[in-house]
């Protein structure tokens, strides 16, 4: 029973990486996609960038695809967990590639090497931060399954149909943007706790009004081009409309939202998992990490590698994620730069 | 002008109203009062001191509208809750029982100590940076400092605040790492003195996106019709820069500057935390570790007070900018 459960999941995770790949083949037939696929061979920090994300996305598959070998305690091993096997967890901290624990006198041997040195309860750091990714990223996935559908649905439908609709959607989204991001953000987490759906929720909840926004603005311009017109004329349902026509013409716009969301989304649960109000404790987070980590620079000798090692992998993470969607916009609208 | 100011007030109204409903949603309807009760009171309260307490506090009445014989029906909670937060008129803190109309009093102070010189000092560092990023656009320089304020961009602000206080006061102690001096003698000196660093990070931790954001700006302004032909007759650069693209960005600048303005007052989070500042950051902060619902509310409701304030002042300077729009 358990096996058949775990193959399941494991057939989840791909199935919903299948469905991403799939829609991204499906959309970059169009013309648009074809010549900014072009521009962005050309591109090498966009091409770097994106080997870079890939990596993180394959680690943090690693985090949540399951070996059919169990652990000590009869659980599952995912596939991190399985490379992290052998090595030994440790009394105290150690230095990276140390080999005694890391206290001024009576240093005692450690029984493995640890690349990124061990943490205060002599874990494995590089294992955590590794941990951590997938945790962000699966935050992230999570989050723009429900901020991308919300934003598309009311921001067409608001640039489509105006008037009344128009109106409500307008209403909606100026009440929640008038509430600073972070003070709703922590408002809404203290009332449902702690957890990895529940800061899913919150950030999806409150992230759609800047992808609504656009979309709106963009779908009252393709509304009144001529070819709209002419599928009306031809008597063309406005269902059809949407989807023939205004919604394959802004795809580019929702997957530059996506990725550039998708950093904001990650710094975010760094954020308010440092504010204690993001993951349950015992999640590998980022935001945990560094959290923890306060305190051990200002002690002396100081621990550098714990909050190093995340910061380092929040960094390079964000940073890939914004340098993509500038070379995405760039490519898609050479114009603008 | 001032049928104008009326009307942009008067559309705020809606939408603070449905910033009340969706606090009234998150501290009542998700979030009950028994368990508010609950959390003042420990886990081992007796049933009887629930009831008190939430009798004490009003909130055993009905959720919306009062059906009871012999009450009128808009004796609710909700109606309560909105006539409470019109009149600004937060209670009491459920943790500390202190009012904390005059907690938040205390902490404004402080909070704009930090805020008002980090955003002056981000703003025009900000502003020159992407003047003389867009003086020499389209070159190596330009790139340059556009990858760097990506990168800046990319570091989270907590990285900034950590690393930045373990290196200017850890190990260079050119700061005090903690603290603030808040007696009304003390000198400017000795309040300066604590602020520098939390301001200083919190300038630079803003920076990079400012940069980018003020860039696209101006470049718009620099591929106008009207530079290239002043650059034709001869115009020197600097002078093009300043009496054209400067005066002309600086309209569309100082609108999308000012909506953030009244936002100052809520002080930032982590620095203040962090420097141990007794602003309305940290006053968050500790309601949040404390599980102090009621200070989050009043503080999600002031910041969002706060927006529409800035919004509305973005209005009338657009109103005054440009005379189209007060009169459509």
């Amino acid at each position: 029973m358990g096996i058949l459960y775990l193959i399941l999941q494991d057939l989840a995770v791909f199935a919903g990486l299948a469905g991403i790949v799939w829609a991204l083949v499906r959309f970059s037939k169009s013309d648009r996609w074809q010549r900014a696929l072009r521009r962005f061979y050309r591109d090498k920090i966009g091409l770097l960038a994106f080997a870079v994300i890939a990596v993180y996305f394959l680690v943090a598959i690693c985090n949540f695809v399951k070996f059919p070998v169990r652990d000590a305690s009869g659980n599952f091993m995912s596939v991190i967990e399985f490379c992290f096997r052998n090595v030994p967890a440790e009394r105290n901290y150690s230095e990276p590639m140390a080999r005694t624990t890391y206290t001024v006198n009576r240093a005692q041997p450690l029984k493995g090497r640890h690349l990124l040195g061990t943490d205060q309860l002599g874990k494995d750091v590089l294992k955590k931060t590794l941990q951590g990714c997938g945790t962000a990223m699966l935050i992230g996935t999570f989050t723009s399954a429900i901020y991308i559908p919300i934003g598309i649905v009311l921001g067409i439908s608001a640039g489509y149909y105006k008037k009344r609709i128009d109106d409500a959607v307008q209403y909606v989204y100026s009440v929640l943007a008038s509430i600073p991001g972070i003070m709703l953000l922590i408002a809404m987490l203290m009332v449902l706790g702690k957890g990895i759906p529940q800061i899913s929720f919150a950030l999806g909840i409150t992230g759609w009004v800047g992808l609504c926004r656009l979309l709106r603005g963009e779908t009252f311009k393709l509304r009144e081009r001529p070819y709209c017109d002419a599928a009306r004329a031809l008597g063309q349902s406005d269902w059809n409309i949407i989807i023939r026509h205004i919604l394959p013409n802004v795809m580019h716009l929702v997957f530059i939202t996506f990725v550039l969301g998708f950093s904001g989304i990650v710094l975010s649960e760094a954020l308010l998992s440092y504010l204690s109000v993001g993951v349950p404790i015992g999640t590998p987070s980022w935001g945990v990490m560094i959290d923890s980590a306060r305190m051990e620079l200002s002690r002396d000798p100081s621990v550098w590698w714990n909050i190093g090692a995340a910061t380092a992998a929040l960094f390079f993470l964000v940073l890939s994620l914004n340098l993509l969607a500038d070379s995405l916009r760039r490519a898609f609208d050479p114009k603008s730069n | 002008m001032f049928s104008y100011i009326i009307r942009r007030i008067l559309y705020a109204v809606p939408i603070l109203f449905g910033v009340m409903a969706i606090t009234f949603l998150l501290f009542f309807v998700m979030y009950s009062p028994q368990r508010m009760a609950l959390q003042k009171l420990g886990p081992k309260a007796k049933q009887r001191e629930i009831d008190n307490w939430i009798h004490d506090h009003g909130y055993d009445k009905p959720k919306f509208i009062n059906t009871q014989s012999g009450h009128r029906f808009y004796d609710s909670l909700f109606v309560h809750h909105i006539t409470s937060l019109a009149k600004f008129d937060f209670g009491r803190s459920i943790r500390t029982d202190e009012p904390i109309g005059a907690m938040i009093k205390r902490g404004v102070v402080p909070s704009l100590l930090i805020t008002l010189p980090a955003f002056i000092i981000g703003f025009a560092t900000a502003l020159t940076m992407a003047l003389y990023l867009v003086l020499v656009r389209d070159s190596k320089l330009d790139t340059l400092g556009t990858i760097a304020c990506v990168i800046t961009m990319s570091i989270s602000i907590i990285v900034y605040v950590i690393f930045g206080q373990w290196v200017f006061a850890n190990l260079l102690k050119y700061f005090p790492a903690f603290g603030f001096n808040r007696e009304e003698t003390a000198g400017l000196f000795s309040v300066a003195r604590f602020v520098a660093l939390p301001v200083l990070i919190m300038a630079f931790a803003g920076i990079g996106s400012e940069i980018r954001m003020y860039r696209a700006i101006f470049l718009e302004e620099a591929q106008n019709d009207y530079i290239r032909t002043a650059q034709a007759k001869g115009v020197p650069m600097m002078r093009v820069l300043f009496k054209h693209v400067f005066k002309n960005g600086v309209i569309s600048l100082i609108t999308l500057v000012v909506s953030s303005l009244p936002l100052l007052i809520m002080g930032n989070l982590i620095i203040e935390d962090f420097f141990g500042i007794p602003g309305l950051g940290s006053l968050a902060i500790t309601a949040i570790h404390t599980g102090d619902l009621s200070v989050v509310m009043a503080e999600v409701y002031i910041s969002a007070v706060l927006f529409l304030a800035g919004l509305l002042l973005t209005d009338i300077c657009y109103a005054i900018a440009d005379p189209r729009i007060r009169l459509s």
